[in-house]
Parts: structure tokens; C-alpha cells; sequence
């Protein structure tokens, strides 16, 4: 497995995405902690850059890596290896390249100019973003052969996490504004794993007094351990979930 | 060796593989011919494992292939259309395969030298023709002694004078006592290759015979001859 590993990070090294993604991310950091006056205030404008960017780089780049390695999993899957190996080595190199790519580009800077628990909540969430929509990609280029569509249910994905999630949840609360769903919005809020993120993060800032109610009710959850801890699991399952299921998938698939 | 019962594959609506059953057997050398599309590949895919049949089972030695991997060890495959990663070189493909199957006994690289490829190691994937890639993919396949050689239209789109090279290392593995399973239209190269025939149609399994039996029943010595008699006794 490790010799997999080892050919799939050489290869994504070869293909200069991931450095241009790191140099942006690297840039977007740097131009932020350095126009923001207080630090926090860095940090939050950092915030909706990786919101937004981290799940779209990494979906769509590993959709199209995926894909692209078509030869490389068949030349493979004919050979004495478990498809497992293939498959989670595969997802081991991507994810980690990935990571790492984060790390370089928002996690040195933010040590750099935020080295307290906020700067290191949002490098751990970051990373763990990244490695959940190498994982969701994944699931996605197993259920469908066609490439272009491939591509395309990565961006709707990609689509419905980011923007049509919260449209949804807006809905919702309006709809049923007389009625207390701030317990309810708690457990929502862990079926998108941005949402899940953005509030772990924005409860370790200040801004989050500004949330009202609602965002007392979610200090009053995600404050605690058990709340932090839940949702950390939430997120984990976000990884695992999509993994397990692509490796089943791919276990039986025709090549 | 291999012994495959009622296997069955469905793609869509269409029946693939309808409930083939055949036994392969060491010194044997198998020509799989058939009309485009009537399963050969199919089922060549179906002993790699590539594809998972619907129902039946594939026994390589006696133990069930399902989800088992390590029995691939034991086989050389030669796709029908050889597809390597574009952006790595001849010489970067052949390492990885190496370390991959990583095999402590000595490799056998006469075909890598008959075909002259040490001199194209620099090249990448994407730049060669297919003659090429079928040259590499015949290398590999042979590259680790295995005992079983699956070859997917091997002499496709080869030179005659590689086509002729790759016969005669065929001949060779056979004579040592190794099974080669062969698919290929052109019957007129297979004469001296193969002991038995398997004829599949529409994704079933017409005859199997032995070249001798095969010649007996048709009195033809040519093996294009002969088929081409059984396909119209089949017809009439």
C-alpha cells in the first residue's frame, strides 16, 4: 500500500495544481493578516476565503485526478492487489497532499500571526475539510463512469454544500419561525460538514455574541465538551462514511 | 488450473457472459475466438477479477477468486488495449511494475530485449504508438514468470517481425509447461500455437475442442478452415 501511496503523491506533485493552490492559499493568507489591523479580524476574512475555496479545490481536483488515473487503477487492478489497498491508497495520497497543501498555505501563516486555540481550530478544521471533500469526490467518480458528469455532480456537490444547504436551513426557519428550532438547528447543522465548521470556528471568536439566540443556544452546545466533541465526531463520520462506502462501491465495480 | 462454472454477467440488458462453464488445465494453450462482442473479453476480465460475475464461480487452483488477490500473482495479463499513466516513461512504468509485484526470483526480460526496449526507456506513455504499448504491455505480462499468461489480442496492431518474436516466446512458455490463454481473430497465426479451441457466441459458450478432435471432425488441417466448416454446419 505504501508503494501505491508513494507513485499517486509523486504523481499529484508532477501536476502543478496542488503548488498553484498552495501559493494561493499561501498569497490569500498573507494579504489578509496584513490589511486586517487586529488579528481576529484576519482570521474571520480568512475564514469565508477557505469556506469557500477549500471544498471547491479539493472536490473538484480530486474528481479530475481520480478520473485521470483511470489507466493507472486498471493497470493495477490486474495486478496480485488487494482493491482496498488501490482504492484507500488512492484516497491516503490525495488527501495527504492535499493536507499538506492546506497546512503550507493557511496553517504557516496563521501560526505566523494567530498562534492561539482560534488559529488552531480553524488550521485542524481546514484540514479536516480537505480531507472530507477528497473523500465525498471520491464517492462521487465510483457511482458514475462518465467523466463530464463525474465533474458535474462534484460541482453540484460542491453547490449544495456551500450555498443551496444554507438556503435550505433559511427556509426552513422561516417557515417555522413560531415554533423553538434552535435545539433542532444544533443536529442540522451537522448535515453539512462547512456549516459544522464555520460554527466551531465563529463560537471561538467574539462575532458570535452577534448571533442572537440561536447563537447562544449553539454557545450553550458546542461550548461544552460534549458538544466540541460530538461535532468533532460529526465531522470524522463525514470522512469515514463517504470512504466506507466508495471502497464497497469500488469493490465490486467493472473495470 | 482454472475452472470457471455457470458464470454469468449482465451489462444493462445485455447478457455478457451466459452461464459459461470451461476447465483450463497447465500445458494447455486456449485460443478464445468469437464474432466482436460475444464475451471473450468478458470473461478474460472475469478470471483477472477486473469484472465480478452476477453468479457462478471462477476457481483459480482449487480456491474461490472472489475477493482474493493473491492468486493474480500467478498470472501474466496482456490487455487488448494496453493503458499506461500518460506522464510516466516506459522505464518509470516497467520499475513500478516491478516494485509492485516485487518478485525475488529473476525476471524474465528476453521480450523487453527482443523488442529492443531498453532504448525507449526515456520515452512517455503518451507520445507512443500502440504498437508500442502493445510491445510493453506483451514485456510486462512475460516479466514475471508467471504460470498463467492471459493474452488479450496479443499480435494487435504488432509488426510482423514483433508478432513473429512474440509467437515464438509463446511457444516457448507453453513447451514449459505454463497455461497461455489466447484471444485473436486471426485464426491463420494461432495454427501452431494452440491445443484447444473455446468458441463463444452472444456471451455463451458453443464448443470447446481439441485441435486434434477440431481437425477430425471437419478434415481440415487449417484451423480458419475448420472453424469456418463448423460455423456453417452450425448455420445449416
Amino acid at each position: 500500500m505504501k508503494k501505491i501511496i508513494k507513485y499517486v503523491i509523486f504523481d499529484i506533485l508532477r501536476n502543478r495544481i496542488v503548488l498553484v493552490y498552495t501559493l494561493f492559499l499561501l498569497a490569500s493568507s498573507f494579504t489578509v493578516f496584513s490589511l486586517e489591523d487586529s488579528g481576529s479580524k484576519g482570521l474571520l476574512s480568512l475564514l469565508s476565503i477557505i469556506l469557500i475555496v477549500v471544498p471547491l479545490v479539493n472536490i473538484i481536483f480530486s474528481t479530475i485526478y481520480v478520473y485521470n488515473s483511470a489507466e493507472f487503477v486498471e493497470l493495477l487492478v490486474s495486478q496480485p492487489l488487494k482493491r482496498k489497498a488501490i482504492w484507500l491508497s488512492l484516497f491516503s495520497g490525495l488527501a495527504s497532499s492535499l493536507a499538506i497543501a492546506f497546512f503550507i498555505g493557511v496553517g504557516i501563516p496563521v501560526l505566523i500571526y494567530q498562534a492561539n486555540i482560534i488559529g488552531f481550530t480553524m488550521i485542524a478544521v481546514g484540514i479536516t475539510l480537505s480531507i472530507i471533500f477528497v473523500a465525498i469526490a471520491m464517492l462521487a467518480t465510483v457511482r458514475t463512469r462518465d467523466k463530464a458528469k463525474g465533474i458535474g455532480v462534484a460541482i453540484m456537490l460542491w453547490l449544495y454544500f456551500s450555498l443551496l444547504f444554507d438556503g435550505f436551513v433559511l427556509f426552513l426557519l422561516f417557515q417555522f419561525a413560531d415554533y423553538p428550532l434552535d435545539k433542532l438547528m444544533i443536529g442540522v447543522t451537522a448535515l453539512n460538514p462547512i456549516d459544522l465548521g464555520r460554527i466551531l470556528i465563529l463560537l471561538q471568536l467574539e462575532v458570535s455574541a452577534m448571533m442572537g439566540y440561536t447563537g447562544a443556544v449553539f454557545k450553550d452546545f458546542f461550548g461544552t465538551a460534549i458538544g466540541l466533541a460530538s461535532s468533532a465526531g460529526a465531522l470524522l463520520l463525514w470522512i469515514a462514511l463517504p470512504l466506507w462506502f466508495s471502497t464497497k462501491l469500488f469493490n465490486s465495480k467493472d473495470l | 488450473m482454472i475452472i470457471a462454472t455457470n458464470v454469468n454477467k449482465q451489462f444493462g440488458k445485455l447478457k455478457v457472459l451466459d452461464n459459461v462453464s470451461t476447465t483450463c488445465e497447465k500445458g494447455e494453450c486456449i485460443a478464445l475466438i468469437g464474432p466482436n462482442g460475444c464475451g471473450k473479453t468478458t470473461l478474460i476480465k472475469s478470471i483477472l477479477g477486473m469484472v465480478v460475475p452476477d453468479s457462478g464461480v471462477i476457481k483459480f487452483n482449487e480456491k474461490d477468486i472472489k475477493n482474493q488477490w493473491e492468486y493474480r500473482d500467478e498470472i501474466g495479463y496482456m490487455p487488448q488495449i494496453g493503458r499506461y499513466p500518460d506522464n510516466m516513461t516506459i522505464g518509470q512504468v516497467l520499475e513500478m511494475m516491478k516494485d509492485i509485484r516485487n518478485k525475488k526470483t529473476a525476471l524474465d526480460d528476453d521480450l523487453i530485449r527482443a523488442f529492443s526496449l531498453p532504448k525507449l526507456l526515456d520515452k512517455r506513455m503518451r507520445t507512443l504508438s500502440g504498437g508500442t504499448r502493445q510491445k510493453i504491455s506483451a514485456a510486462i505480462a512475460f516479466l514475471f514468470n508467471p504460470t498463467v499468461l492471459i493474452l488479450d489480442e496479443p499480435t494487435a496492431g504488432l509488426d510482423p517481425v514483433s508478432s513473429e518474436l512474440l509467437k515464438e516466446k509463446i511457444i516457448t512458455e507453453k513447451e514449459n509447461g505454463k497455461l497461455v490463454l489466447i484471444t485473436s481473430h486471426v485464426l491463420s497465426e494461432l495454427d501452431d500455437l494452440v491445443t484447444r479451441i473455446i468458441y463463444m457466441q452472444d456471451g455463451k459458450l458453443l464448443f470447446q475442442k481439441s485441435i486434434e478432435e477440431l481437425r477430425a471432425d471437419t478434415g481440415e488441417v487449417k484451423l480458419s478452415r475448420a472453424i469456418a466448416r463448423v460455423m456453417t454446419n452450425e448455420g445449416a
